[in-house]
C-alpha cells in the first residue's frame, strides 16, 4: 500500500475533489432512474404541470375566466376550437380552470408533505433511538392515531377546525404524520444496532449529531420511497375533501371542486367534470410511477 | 485414492471455440484429468457482465474428482471457488453469467449442454450443495422433517411413510437424532451446528454422489466445526460421498481433503495430493500463503503479499500472479502459464516453476 | 503501577422479556463474575466461542453495556463512579475496531469525514490542524491521500479496516478494544493487519483488548489469553503457555479441534461433542461439565472456583493442579480421574 507524506493540504479545498464521490453517485442514481422509462416520462409531465402551474396566467387561454370569472353567455359549451376543454356551467373555460387548478393541485400536497416531514421524520428518530419511555410515548400515541381510518379522521378534523383549504392542510399534516414516525422509528431502531452507531458512541459523539448524521440519512430511502406514494393519495384526499364541499370554495379552481359540481351535469355536459378527473388522474400516476423509479434508485441491488 | 494417471494427448474439445489462437485461450493440453473421474472440469471460464464491464470471474479452471474422494478448493475471496462450485451445478444466474469456454463433465456426461430441466434431476439427487450460512440455507417457515421429505419425495417418488423414514435415516446419517422433536423443530431453533447437519441430512437424502459444500464450516465455531467436519469424512467413509470442500482455511483443507487444489484470480495454480501441496509448494501464491499463516508464529514474523487482489474486469494479462510475484519473467506478462506436472499427480501452473523442472525442486516447508 | 484496565467481578445480565404484557423474564446470563487486568502497552486476548460473553465484556469495557454487577476500572477510577464530563473524557482513552470492516463505517461518509468524526466530536482540533492531523493517522494506518474522499464501498475489507484503525487511533486512545478484527479478511490481507496492528502498538505503547476465536492469530498478537466459556473466565495466564500447554479441559478441546494446516500434524479433528448450551439456564456446578471427558461427581454440583497456580497463570476446574494438556487435548502425565 502506497504511503504518500502529507505536505499539501490546499488540494483538499477543491470542491471537486471533495465531493467526487457524491457527484459520480448522483450520476449513477439518474442513470439508474434513466433506465425506467414510465417514471422519466412521469417525470416529465409532472415537469409540464410545475410549469402549467407557474405560468398559468400566460398559459391560460382565459386567464380570468380560469381564476373564476364567469361569462353566462357562453354556458356549457362543449370542447370546441376556442374552449378546447368546453366551458362549465357559469361559462368558464374549462381549460383555464384546471390550467389554475394545477396549482393547488401542486402546493397542497407539497406544503402538507413538509408538515408531515418537519413533525414524523424527527419523532421518529428520538424515539427509535432512544427507546424506553420516550419510545414507548410516541408509539402508543401513533397508535391512537393510527387506529382511525385516515380519511374520516380528515375530514372530522375539517369540520370541527371549519371548511377550507388551509383547514385541510392542516388536517391532512395532523392526519399522516404517524405513519412517518413509524417509519423511521423502525429504522432508528435497527440502525441504532449497527457497528457504526456503537462506534460514534464510543467516540463520544452527542447523541443529537449521530441522530442527524448518522440515523436519518439512512432513512431517507424508504421516507423518499413513502412519500411518492403518500403524494398521491394527499392529491386525492384534497380533491376527496373538496368534492365534499370540506375544502376548497367557489369560484377556486379546485380540481376535486370542479368534478363535484360537473357531477350534476355528467350526461349531457360531461366535459365538466371528466377533464379536471383526468388531470387528477395522471398526476397523481406520474407521482406513483416516480416513486417506482425511486425505488429502483434505492434498492441497491439495482444499482450494481 | 487420487487419480494421477498422466493424462491422453490432446486436449478435450472446448464447448466454445476459443477466440484467437492464443495457447493461454484454449483448455490446456496438460490438463491434470485421469480416467474414471466423477467430475472433470476442463477449462472452465465463466464472465459476468456488470455495470462496470465483463467480470472474467473464471479463467480457465481445471480440475478433477475421483469418485470417494475429497477435493479441497482452497482460496481467499474473489478466486471463483464458489463460482467454480455454483457452475457445477448450473447455479450461475443465465443472463448476467457465460460460460465462455471449457467443459464440466460428471460421470462421462457434458453438464453445461444440459437443459435446465434436466440439471434439476440432478440437483439434490446426484449432486448436492451445501452454503456457508445454514441459516440462511433453510426456509424459517417450514420444519426441518418438512424440508428434507421435500427432497426425498421429489427425487424418489414416495411419500407419506416412506418418506418419513428415509428422512429420518438422513437425520441420523448427519449424526442428528432422528426424533420427532428434531422433525418438528423449525430452523430457529437448532443450533447453528445441527442445522448445518440439517442441510447436509437434505443434500444427501437421496443418495447422492458428490456433494459441494461451499465454505460449511465458515460461520461456525471451531469445536462445531470440528464436528461438522468429521461428519464429512464420516459421509464419505460410510456413504461414499465424493466431495469438493470450498474453504479458505487451509488448515481446514489440510486435515479432511484427499486432494487439493489451490485457485488465485480464477485459476487454479496448483494442485494435487494434500500432503505434497502443503509441504512441498511450488507455485510462489502457494508459498506466500503459507507465510502469511500465523500458525505459531509472533505477529512481527509474519510475512504479507505485497500489492492487492487483482481486478477481474481488467485482469493482468499472461498470469494473473505476475504484479504479485517475486519470480515473475517477462513471459509471465504475456502468457498464461499451463498447468506442470512436477510430481505424481501434483500439478503447477507457472512459468519458473516449469523452466527449473530440470535444475533440483526448491522446496519450502510450510 | 495501577493496571491500566481492571476488570473485577463482573456481570452482565440481560432481561427478554417474554409473554403477554411482558410479565416473565428470562435471563440471560452473558457475563457472570470476569475478572481480568491489562498492563500499558500489554495485549489480553479474550479467547472463546459463540455464546462465551466475550463480546459482551467487550461492550461493557466501552460503556455501550451498562454491567449488572461488578466493576470496571480505568486507570484505577471505577467507570460507573465517574460523572458525565469525566465519561466523555475517558471515551477518547478507549477505542473499538470492530469485526465487520464494512458495517462498523457509515456508508454515507467519505474517508475523512469518518475519521474526523471523533477529532471534531471533542473539539480537538480544526483547520489546517484537524487536515494535518487526518493525514497523518491515515499514514499511520497505510492510507494515502488519494483515499481521502472516497467511500467505504470503493474499497477492500483491509482498506476498511485500516480506515477503522486509523479513526481509532484520532484521539490517542491508550486502550484500543480489538474484536474479532481480522475474522472477516482473507489470511493474506488479514497477515497485513496483524502486523499493522503490532507496529502500531509497540510505536504509540497501545494496550489491547484483543477478542479473538481464531488461536494462532491470538498466539502471534498477545501477551496474555484468558479463555472464555458460557461467561466465565476458566483458565487465564501467558499467551504461550496458555495455548502450547493448557491447564482447563475446554482450552485443551479448544485447542484440539483446531484444525493445522500441517496434515501430518493429524490432530484438530478431536471432536467436543454437544454444543453449547444455552445462557438462559447454564448447567449447574461447572458450567462445562455436560460436555467435560473429565468430569467428575464434584464438577455437577460445585462451581469450581477461581484460583491462581503456582507460576502458570489461574483457572477454575475441580481437577488436580498439577493436570496439564497436550496440543491433542489428552492430559499429559499428571493423575487424572
Amino acid at each position: 500500500m502506497s504511503v504518500t507524506t502529507p505536505t499539501q493540504t490546499r488540494g483538499l479545498s477543491d470542491w471537486r475533489v471533495r465531493h467526487a464521490a457524491s457527484l459520480s453517485e448522483w450520476r449513477h442514481s439518474v442513470r439508474v432512474f434513466a433506465r425506467d422509462r414510465l417514471a422519466v416520462i412521469a417525470v416529465v409531465w409532472i415537469a409540464f404541470m410545475v410549469v402549467l402551474a407557474v405560468g398559468a396566467p400566460v398559459i391560460a387561454p382565459y386567464p380570468s375566466q380560469g381564476q373564476g370569472q364567469p361569462d353566462v353567455s357562453i354556458r356549457l359549451q362543449a370542447p370546441s376550437a376556442h374552449h378546447l376543454f368546453g366551458t362549465d356551467e357559469l361559462g368558464r373555460d374549462v381549460l383555464s380552470r384546471v390550467v389554475y387548478g394545477s396549482r393547488i393541485a401542486l402546493v397542497m400536497p407539497f406544503v402538507t408533505m413538509i408538515g408531515v416531514l418537519l413533525i414524523g421524520i424527527p419523532l421518529g428518530g428520538i424515539a427509535g433511538y432512544f427507546g424506553g419511555l420516550v419510545d414507548e410515548a410516541v408509539m402508543r400515541v401513533t397508535d391512537v392515531f393510527l387506529a382511525f381510518p385516515s380519511l374520516i379522521l380528515t375530514m372530522a378534523l375539517v369540520a370541527f377546525l371549519g371548511a377550507s383549504l388551509r383547514n385541510v392542510g392542516i388536517a391532512i399534516v395532523v392526519t399522516w404524520w404517524p405513519w412517518y414516525t413509524r417509519l423511521v422509528r423502525g429504522m432508528a431502531v435497527s440502525l441504532r444496532q449497527r457497528p457504526f452507531v456503537k462506534v460514534a458512541r464510543t467516540m463520544g459523539v452527542a447523541d443529537l449529531r449521530i441522530i442527524l448524521r448518522h440515523i436519518l440519512p439512512h432513512a431517507f430511502g424508504p421516507v423518499i420511497v413513502q412519500m411518492t406514494v403518500d403524494v398521491g393519495t394527499v392529491i386525492l384526499a384534497v380533491a376527496a375533501m373538496s368534492f365534499l364541499g370540506l375544502g376548497a370554495k367557489p369560484p377556486t379552481p379546485d380540481w376535486g371542486l370542479m368534478i363535484s359540481t360537473g357531477q350534476s351535469y355528467i350526461l349531457q355536459q360531461w366535459w365538466i367534470g371528466t377533464f379536471p378527473g383526468l388531470a387528477i388522474f395522471l398526476l397523481v400516476l406520474a407521482f406513483n410511477l416516480v416513486g417506482d423509479g425511486l425505488r429502483d434508485v434505492l434498492d441497491p441491488r439495482m444499482r450494481r | 485414492m487420487s487419480s494421477a494417471i498422466p493424462p491422453a494427448p490432446g486436449a478435450p474439445a472446448p464447448r466454445a471455440p476459443a477466440a484467437g489462437a492464443a495457447p493461454a485461450g484454449a483448455a490446456p493440453a496438460g490438463a491434470p484429468v485421469g480416467a474414471g473421474d466423477l467430475l472433470r472440469i476442463a477449462g472452465l471460464k465463466v464472465e459476468f457482465r456488470s455495470m462496470r464491464g465483463v467480470v472474467k470471474a473464471l479463467d480457465g479452471v481445471n480440475l478433477s474428482v475421483a469418485p470417494r474422494e475429497i477435493l479441497g478448493l482452497v482460496g481467499e475471496s474473489g478466486c471463483g471457488k464458489s463460482v467454480t462450485g455454483f457452475a457445477v451445478l448450473g447455479l450461475l444466474p443465465r443472463p448476467i453469467a457465460r460460460y465462455t469456454d471449457g467443459e464440466i463433465v460428471f460421470r462421462g456426461e457434458d453438464l453445461l449442454g444440459k437443459s435446465e430441466h434436466e440439471m434439476r434431476a440432478l440437483r439434490g439427487k446426484v449432486i448436492s450443495m451445501v452454503f456457508q450460512d445454514p441459516l440462511a440455507s433453510l426456509n424459517p417457515v417450514f420444519t426441518v422433517g418438512e424440508q428434507i421429505s421435500r427432497v426425498v419425495r421429489l427425487h424418489r417418488g414416495v411419500s407419506g411413510g416412506p418418506a418419513r423414514e428415509m428422512t429420518r435415516e438422513a437425520l441420523a446419517a448427519t449424526g442428528l437424532p432422528p426424533t420427532d422433536e428434531i422433525l418438528q423443530s423449525y430452523p430457529h431453533q437448532l443450533s447453528g451446528g445441527m442445522r448445518q447437519r440439517a442441510c447436509m441430512a437434505m443434500a444427501i437424502s437421496c443418495g447422492s454422489e458428490l456433494l459441494i459444500a461451499d465454505e460449511p464450516t465458515t460461520a461456525l465455531d471451531v469445536t462445531i466445526q470440528a464436528q461438522i467436519l468429521k461428519l464429512l469424512l464420516r459421509l464419505r467413509e460410510e456413504r461414499g460421498v465424493a466431495q469438493v470442500l470450498i474453504t479458505h482455511n487451509v488448515g481446514v483443507a489440510a486435515q479432511t481433503c484427499d486432494r487439493v487444489a489451490v485457485m488465485y484470480a480464477g485459476t487454479v495454480v496448483e494442485q494435487g495430493p494434500t500432503a505434497r501441496v502443503m509441504k512441498h509448494p511450488y507455485h510462489p501464491y502457494t508459498i506466500a500463503l503459507y507465510e502469511c499463516l500465523p500458525q505459531g508464529k509472533r505477529a512481527a514474523e509474519l510475512h504479507t503479499i505485497p500489492g492487492s487482489v487483482p481486478d477481474l474486469i481488467d485482469p493482468p494479462p499472461g498470469c494473473r500472479y505476475h504484479p504479485r510475484c517475486p519470480r515473475a519473467m517477462d513471459v509471465c506478462t504475456t502468457v498464461k502459464p499451463a498447468p506442470t506436472p512436477v510430481a505424481e499427480g501434483h500439478w503447477v501452473s507457472c512459468h519458473d516453476v516449469a523452466r527449473r523442472l530440470a535444475a533440483p525442486v526448491h522446496e519450502v516447508a510450510p | 503501577m495501577t493496571p491500566l484496565l481492571a476488570v473485577d467481578d463482573l456481570t452482565v445480565h440481560f432481561r427478554i422479556r417474554r409473554g403477554f404484557a411482558r410479565r416473565s423474564a428470562d435471563v440471560v446470563h452473558a457475563v457472570d463474575g470476569v475478572s481480568f487486568a491489562i498492563d500499558h502497552g500489554h495485549t489480553l486476548a479474550l479467547v472463546g466461542e459463540s455464546g462465551s460473553g466475550k463480546t459482551t465484556v467487550a461492550e461493557t469495557v466501552m460503556q455501550l453495556t451498562r454491567a449488572t454487577a461488578g466493576t470496571v476500572a480505568f486507570d484505577g477510577r471505577d467507570l460507573t463512579t465517574l460523572s458525565g464530563r469525566e465519561r466523555r473524557a475517558l471515551r477518547q482513552r478507549v477505542q473499538i475496531v470492530f469485526q465487520d470492516p464494512y458495517s462498523s463505517l457509515d456508508p454515507r461518509m467519505t474517508v475523512h469525514d469518518l475519521v474526523a468524526e471523533p477529532l471534531r466530536a471533542h473539539r480537538r482540533l480544526s483547520g489546517r490542524e484537524l487536515e494535518r492531523r487526518i493525514l497523518e493517522l491515515l499514514e499511520m494506518a497505510g492510507l494515502g491521500t488519494q483515499h481521502l474522499w472516497r467511500r467505504p464501498h470503493e474499497f477492500s475489507g483491509g482498506q476498511c479496516q485500516r480506515i477503522a484503525i486509523a479513526r481509532a487511533l484520532a484521539l490517542e486512545p491508550e486502550l484500543v478494544v480489538l474484536d474479532e478484527p481480522t475474522s472477516a479478511l482473507d489470511v493474506s490481507v488479514q497477515a497485513r493487519i496483524l502486523v499493522l496492528l503490532q507496529e502500531l502498538k509497540e510505536r504509540l505503547g497501545l494496550a489491547y483488548l484483543f477478542i479473538a476465536h481464531d488461536l494462532a492469530v491470538v498466539e502471534s498478537m498477545a501477551d496474555e489469553a484468558a479463555v472464555m466459556y458460557l461467561g466465565q473466565i476458566v483458565e487465564r495466564g501467558p499467551a504461550a503457555q496458555v495455548l502450547r500447554r493448557p491447564r482447563h479441559p475446554y482450552t485443551a478441546a479448544l485447542l484440539a479441534s483446531v484444525p493445522s494446516p500441517d496434515p501430518d500434524q493429524r490432530h484438530g479433528l478431536k471432536v467436543l461433542e454437544g454444543d453449547v448450551p444455552s445462557a438462559v439456564h447454564p448447567p449447574a456446578g461447572c458450567r462445562f461439565h455436560p460436555r467435560c471427558a473429565f468430569r467428575m461427581a464434584v464438577c455437577e454440583t460445585a462451581a469450581p472456583e477461581h484460583r491462581a497456580i503456582e507460576g502458570a497463570g489461574s483457572r477454575a476446574c475441580h481437577l488436580p493442579d498439577e493436570t496439564v494438556f497436550g496440543l491433542d487435548g489428552k492430559p499429559v502425565g499428571g493423575p487424572v480421574g
